[in-house]
């Protein structure tokens, strides 16, 4: 397979979110309105390159009996750089999504991607791999920001479209996620068969 | 190189250099990051205290001291001076009455005790409802501004509670929090500084003579 298969297999084929349903809490949680959606995305990608490119490079002294803690604790590494530097120098942004941060260390995707390519392929593979998926997480996120965002408060990127009063709130909120996920997916879903 | 098999030595061996790495990754990038860490919270209250209070020539945080509040907590004050003479003072305050988690406000009072501005600092209310609050409260429109108000009249409530403040639309425990937290930061002020009038009369006189050329 070469890699720009690889990495349109991330955005398209097996689009994390869409297709194959996997990291639904930070999907749900963070997408609350486009920006927020894409920075959660952009995080993920990071820690998706660098966590694969480094599994991928210590797969042979990782024996089988202990990979899923060894990954852990890669992982874990670069979900904690990916925060102090945020927390260094974008300091709103990481007061906007806080909690979910360190929360991408248990995010399936990445370890995933660690078990299901990292660990068999090469490092350059494996870091399309991590760019691919992680394109389509942030697209997929970005999207359901930005549906969540413009049907809620009537904004686009903090750009406001339409009066605030004429928006709903409920997609602004929990309920909104998943209804805006659902159809999302049903329109992804009809275009992929078409 | 052939894989490693899973034998106890190698299982150990390997995670012990996999975490020995990872913790020097992470003693590098925590070092490097402290201070510009710092410097970002720092700078943060200064906004917000530059954004809260009348203007000043003094450093605040450097003469920053904490107060008792009536119900026994303390706050941090921020006093800000012009020639060496007090004009006000931002105070940072919190509540734990949210909607969800605690809100932290960094409130500014005038000499009189007059609320000038705040700047919401930390808090976890719902997106669309309780999170307007930094607009919300700002906003003059009807009387939901808390901009401008005397605190010296006496505490802030929403209008369910018999107060004069409209409370944000379907956040009233948000409001709620929100008042209680600026009641809270002029119950500090007043009662750290006899000077700011709120406790004697004839200062309460002058500050309403003061409103009305206003």
């Amino acid at each position: 397979m070469n890699n720009w298969k690889v990495l349109l297999n991330g955005i398209i084929t097996e689009n994390p979110t869409f297709v194959l349903l996997l990291g639904m809490c930070p999907t749900l949680a963070t997408t609350s309105s486009a920006i927020n959606g894409m920075s959660m995305g952009l995080a993920t990608a990071f820690v998706l390159i660098c966590s694969n490119m480094a599994i991928s490079a210590c797969k042979k002294i990782i024996p089988d009996m202990v990979r899923i803690p060894a990954y852990i604790v890669l992982i874990a590494t670069f979900v904690t750089v990916v925060q102090l530097l945020m927390e260094a120098y974008l300091p709103a942004l990481n007061a906007s999504l806080g909690l979910y941060v360190p929360l991408i260390v248990v995010n399936c995707i990445v370890l995933g991607r660690a078990e299901s390519f990292a660990a068999k392929n090469g490092i350059i593979a494996s870091a399309f791999d991590g760019l691919g998926i992680g394109i389509g997480f942030t697209l997929a996120l970005t999207l359901l920001g930005g549906v969540r965002e413009l049907l809620g408060t009537g904004k686009l990127f903090g750009l406001t479209l339409y009066p605030e009063q004429y928006g709903s709130l409920i997609f602004v909120l929990a309920p909104g996620a998943f209804i805006a996920l659902g159809y999302l997916i049903a329109i992804v879903n009809k275009f992929q068969k078409a | 190189m052939e894989k490693l098999k899973s034998t106890l030595p190698n299982m150990l061996l390997s995670l012990t250099g996999i975490s020995v790495i990872a913790g020097a990754i992470l003693a590098v990038v925590y070092s490097a990051t402290l201070e510009p860490i710092e410097m970002a919270k720092v700078e943060a209250v200064n906004a917000a205290i530059k954004a809260v209070t009348p203007e000043f020539d003094n450093n605040p945080s450097d003469e920053a001291y904490m107060a008792a509040t009536s119900d026994g907590d303390s706050l941090k004050i921020y006093p800000a001076k012009k020639e060496g003479e007090l004009v006000g003072a931002a105070i940072e305050t919190n509540t734990m009455k949210g909607f969800s988690g605690e809100i932290k406000i960094i409130v500014g009072f005038d000499k009189a005790g007059k609320l000038l501005n705040y700047s919401v600092m930390q808090h976890a209310e719902t997106p669309g409802l309780g999170a307007k609050m930094q607009e919300w409260f700002s906003t003059d429109k009807n009387r939901q501004s808390v901009i401008g108000r005397s605190l010296a009249e006496g505490p802030l409530a929403v209008t369910k509670d018999g107060g004069d403040v409209d409370a944000i639309t379907a956040a009233t425990i948000t409001s709620r929090a929100f008042l209680e937290a600026i009641n809270r930061a002029y119950s500090a002020y007043t009662g750290s500084d006899g000077a700011t009038g709120a406790t004697s009369k004839s200062d309460n006189a002058t500050k309403e003579g003061g409103n009305e050329n206003e």
